[in-house]
């Protein structure tokens, strides 16, 4: 025998299921008059500093449907690669800009939609810098647990082929499934979840 | 009390997490609940050492909750009026792996009304909406990690996947930690609901200790008397590694 190591176990995940924007994004789910505003729904505002964009997409299932019924949340970094977050110790992030983001998808198209800004980039844990990324969590009916993915933008091809994350990767051919293609103003990255085209999910 | 004057008491927290534990989690795959089958990714994780991206987190200050956002008996309710159902107080701590109270971290909670009826347009469930429950409520947790909320019991519901598939009674939880690889979406069900090992959502789980931890004991020191019965849930978001010694690299 020896002694307990007294650690607990994580409380284990369940389906957020199909009505997790009750709890969410009730304004959404026209369950109005709870709470002012749905949590995450502006990550900026008049004074945030940065390069505007929107990030727009969708999830896809194995039978190519959009799920319309999914809820997705993203994190990133401020315009000069700061986290506004107490666990940042380098320096002070952007108080105009939360980096915190959630979006339902649309009940119609399954399109998701965020106005933010291009983040920084954020140095990897050995001091070498990524590319700027925005790590997204994707809940829904059917997705026992949370899935994580990072997004990283198309015209970023420098900083993207020496991110030390990208370059870890095995399987090459599948890094373009993380890269958003930019269109104006706007990146679009489409989530596989399975599929010759499956997105890279992590293990964080 | 401000989120931020329970932080600076604290000295922030900068470590990667504990690995999570997949064989405790449900899987991706679990062709009993349906629906699972076309929404699970069929190629392997790609490990991801935690990097700022994933140990950071944002902050929510008490500044954003309501009076009634923790009453789900009263937030939806017309004046002087209250939802309808077995009264009860759900209460607990979020803790870390480590055993340690995570405070100030978002809980969120929804739940179907007494009657297993949610307030959504594609419910296809029979049951009666009761006009006086919207069925969502939030708050955050103290310096202990401790929360509570009012509410009433839900009922158990039938959803399409077999024949004849019957949910639990359950209460829906988001939990927001301090860094986003801490987030987490669960289920509470009750102590002595027979319906429990039957659900095939509660199935996607192979391990008893792990479902175990999902079921609110019934707490009858906890209760108001002639108002409401209380349960007890506990919450364990992953732990963070301590750094027992610095291992500094050159130029770092
Ligand atoms: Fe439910």
């Amino acid at each position: 025998m020896v002694q307990s190591l007294n650690r607990l176990k994580e409380t284990a995940s369940q389906t957020a299921g199909p009505y997790v924007h009750i709890g969410l994004t009730p304004n959404f789910a026209e369950i109005t008059g709870v709470y002012g505003e749905d949590l995450g729904t502006s990550m900026v505002n008049d004074r945030t500093r940065g390069e505007r964009i929107t990030i727009t997409g969708r999830v896809i299932d194995g039978a190519d449907t959009p799920l319309r019924d999914c809820l997705i949340e993203i994190w990133q970094a401020d315009g000069d690669g700061l986290y506004n977050s107490p666990s940042e110790m380098r320096g002070s992030a952007d108080p105009n800009f939360t980096g915190w983001g959630r979006c339902p998808a649309s009940q119609e198209t399954g399109e998701f939609r965020f106005e933010t800004v291009k983040p920084g980039r954020v140095p990897f844990n050995d001091g070498r810098l990524m590319a700027p990324h925005v790590t997204f969590w994707i809940v829904a009916r059917g997705i026992n647990l949370g899935l994580n993915t990072r997004m990283y933008f198309g015209d970023e091809e420098k900083a993207n082929a020496e991110d030390p994350v990208l370059a870890r990767l095995e399987h090459k051919n599948r890094i373009p499934t993380l890269i958003a293609q930019r269109d104006g103003n706007t990146y679009r990255f489409d989530i596989r979840l399975q599929g010759d085209r499956e997105t890279i999910f992590f293990d964080i | 009390m401000s989120q931020s004057a329970i932080l600076t008491n604290r000295k922030p927290e900068t470590g990667a997490f504990f690995q999570r534990d997949r064989e405790w989690h449900p899987k991706a795959f679990t062709p009993g609940y349906k629906t699972s089958v076309l929404r699970s990714p069929q190629k392997a994780l790609i490990s991801l050492d935690n990097t700022l991206s994933e140990i950071t987190g944002p902050v929510f200050g008490h500044n954003i909750l309501g009076e009634l956002d923790n009453d789900l008996i009263h937030n939806y309710a017309r004046p002087g009026e209250s939802a309808i159902g077995p009264r009860i107080i759900v209460y607990g701590r979020v803790l870390d792996e480590r055993g340690r109270g995570v405070p100030g971290a978002l809980v969120e909670f929804w739940q179907a009304n007494a009657g297993g009826r949610y307030r959504h347009k594609k419910e296809g469930y029979q049951a009666a909406l009761d006009p006086n429950f919207g069925g969502c409520g939030r708050t955050i947790t103290d310096e202990d990690g401790g929360y509570v909320f009012r509410t009433i019991q839900p009922g158990p519901y039938p959803w399409p996947n077999g024949p004849n598939d019957w949910r639990p009674a359950h209460i829906h939880f988001s939990i927001f930690g301090h860094g986003f690889a801490q987030r987490l979406i669960t289920q509470m069900y009750f102590e002595g609901d027979p319906l429990i090992p039957l659900c095939p959502i509660v199935r996607t789980i192979n391990n008893p200790d792990a479902v175990s931890s999902l079921v609110a004991a019934l707490d009858m020191n906890s209760t108001t008397p002639m108002d409401s019965r209380a349960y007890k849930f506990d919450i364990v978001l992953r732990g963070r590694r301590q750094t027992l010694f610095e291992n500094k690299r050159e130029g770092n």
